[in-house]
């Protein structure tokens, strides 16, 4: 099992490696990066505030004198986590809404996607900027504010491989031997699509890292004392006159985890084709 | 093409272009219910937050009937909508002044700040996106590749930081805030608005180029452009005579569609320059909740984004030889 995705890891070209490298990477750092934090994360250990590289502090300190390195370590769970959770909601909803439309018939079909082609039409930034003026932004509505808007995409995507597959003749000989809706969903279109939604998934990934780091870069997003890598340039922007490692860091963290992804979905065989 | 089916081939793009325009506006009027309700969900009302905890029940009560908050909810819609199409979309419950003129104080400015950027990334990215689809699969193109894909991927605030890293801390050249005022001259002006400038560039820049290769690689790969070759024709005149004439509709398609990512731009980059527009000002508005200046700006932000996604479809429509041709 290692071996055979080891080996299919080497026949990616060097952008997909690289990719693939930085997407573990985060997801390491995700999941074991607090316990690797050299120090607490709201603990004041510098004398000085945006203290550059030393080795105490690796990435210096903020702007309370805080261990940047400790920080991010626990930004990204938050940053990864979330949106990971989020784009989980969204494949998920989007997909079933999806598979529901294109086996229940035009009755089904139509309002739905008509709904759909009408959310998709409401730019992402804005409706979530609508959505969290309306609802507030507590870690879990985040997480639900996200998915909602990036619903809609998938559905359209989903919704277009559902109803090509719905047509093929193996799927006309299940309807034919009486198998019941669900059953035609779950076990005969479904399996087929996984490849590219599995990329897709990756997609509404980058995008749900971008809004939700923007959203917290803007004050919107995750609210302190919790802290994603966007909430981290935000409160360090008074160090930017002096191009302090503070801010730049974090930013740079959410660049390496968004492009890593972006090349190694890119560099997939037969990747689907997303907007 | 003779000229009479030439004429019913016009006729039919025609009626498919007025068909989608009423289909716009069609999706604006759904989209303006969607935005009316979800900040209708606001737990609480506008009387509730301007009067505060301590106010009570009946001065709650007095306000909501002054603001006419009392009214069932279609009703507050449809007034809503009537004022917002006869440019009065209420009263601004933090600046205390209607919104149309809060609102009239800020869009120039966006506006011009889409105009410039506009300028800016269209030859840039037609430079871009042809010169990779001219050297397909070469090391150029694929460098290229990788750097607007990830491109693509950055967030606005790095690209902002770095511009702002480079070209006011290091360097010196411009100032990191943009204040756009009476006063100033252009060339003020401009020295102001460099950066945001240039970041929402590189943002569009990266997208547009993409697309605009793409359409340039489909028409690469069609049999006319295979018998210029074969001709010998030279490679640069295969792109400008042979394939640019038929890729334009859909390079005009990729950049409207490309342009829409202003739209998410310009929230972070307006934001961080502290640049007077309406993106900033919406984000003002979700902080303090005013929810009509709030409504308002989304309105005109997906107003200005089916309004593009339009033109990319018009443009495709009336590019159609199948429709001209009938």
């Amino acid at each position: 099992m290692i071996a055979s995705s080891l080996s299919r890891a080497r026949t990616l070209p060097l952008s997909g490696q690289v990719g693939l490298a930085l997407v573990l990477f985060w997801l390491a750092v995700a999941l074991f990066g607090p316990m690797l934090a050299p120090y607490p994360v709201g603990a004041f250990v510098a004398y000085d505030v945006f203290d550059g590289q030393s080795a105490a502090h690796w990435l210096g300190s903020d702007y309370l004198g805080r261990d940047v390195l400790s920080r991010l370590l626990s930004g990204a769970r938050y940053t990864v986590g979330l949106a990971a959770a989020a784009a989980m909601l969204a494949s998920a909803t989007g997909t079933a809404l999806a598979l529901t439309a294109a086996v229940g018939g035009a009755k089904v079909d139509e309002p739905l996607s008509r709904f759909m082609d009408m959310l998709i039409s409401i730019p992402s930034k804005i409706f979530s900027l609508v959505l969290v003026a309306a609802f507030g932004s507590s870690l879990p509505l985040l997480l639900l504010i996200a998915a909602i808007t990036y619903v809609p995409g998938n559905y359209r995507i989903a919704r277009a491989l559902a109803v090509n597959l719905a047509q093929m003749d193996y799927v006309q000989v299940a309807r034919a031997r009486g198998e019941g809706r669900f059953h035609i969903a779950i076990a005969e279109v479904l399996p087929n699509m996984i490849h590219p939604l599995l990329a897709d998934f990756g997609l509404r990934f980058v995008f749900i890292v971008l809004l939700l780091s923007g959203l917290s870069f803007l004050g919107l997003g995750v609210q302190p004392p919790d802290a994603d890598l966007g909430s981290l340039v935000r409160e360090n922007i008074s160090g930017l006159g002096e191009g302090a490692l503070a801010i730049l860091a974090p930013a740079v963290a959410i660049a390496t985890l968004t492009v890593g992804v972006n090349l190694l979905i890119d560099a997939l065989p037969g990747r689907g084709k997303g907007r | 093409m003779a000229g009479g089916s030439s004429q019913s081939g016009m006729k039919a793009a025609l009626v498919l272009t007025g068909k989608r325009f009423a289909s716009s506006l069609l999706t604006l009027l759904l989209v303006s219910v969607t935005i009316f309700v979800i900040a209708q969900l606001l737990p609480g009302d506008a009387a509730q937050e301007a009067l505060g905890q301590s106010a009570t029940p009946q001065q709650i009560a007095a306000l909501r009937h002054d603001m006419g908050l009392d009214r069932p909810a279609y009703v507050r819609y449809a007034s809503w909508l009537t004022g917002m199409v006869s440019g009065d979309p209420g009263q601004s419950l933090v600046a205390n002044m209607p919104v149309s003129e809060v609102i009239a104080e800020r869009l120039p400015n966006s506006l011009l700040l889409a105009a410039l950027t506009a300028l800016v990334a269209v030859p840039v990215a037609l430079a871009i996106g042809i010169g990779s689809a001219m050297n397909r699969g070469g090391r150029l193109d694929r460098a290229l590749n990788v750097v607007t894909l990830s491109m693509v991927a950055v967030p606005e605030f790095l690209v902002a930081t770095i511009a702002v890293l480079i070209f006011s801390v290091k360097l010196r050249w411009l100032p990191s805030i943009a204040l756009a005022s009476e006063e100033m001259t252009w060339g003020d002006y401009l020295r102001g608005v460099a950066m945001p400038i240039l970041t929402l560039s590189v943002i569009v820049i990266a997208q547009m180029a993409r697309m605009t290769r793409a359409a340039v690689i489909d028409q690469m790969d069609r049999p006319y452009v295979e018998m210029a070759v074969l001709k010998g024709v030279a490679p640069v005149q295969v792109v400008l005579k042979h394939i640019m004439p038929n890729a334009i509709a859909p390079i005009v398609n990729a950049m409207a569609l490309s342009l829409s990512y202003l739209l998410g731009g310009a929230v972070i980059v307006e934001t961080i320059f502290n640049y007077p527009g309406l993106a900033s000002l919406m984000v003002n508005a979700v902080t303090s909740r005013d929810m009509p200046l709030l409504q308002a700006c989304a309105m005109i932000f997906c107003a200005a984004y089916l309004l593009l996604m339009l033109i990319a479809d018009v443009t495709a429509i009336l590019a159609n030889p199948r429709l001209r041709a009938q």
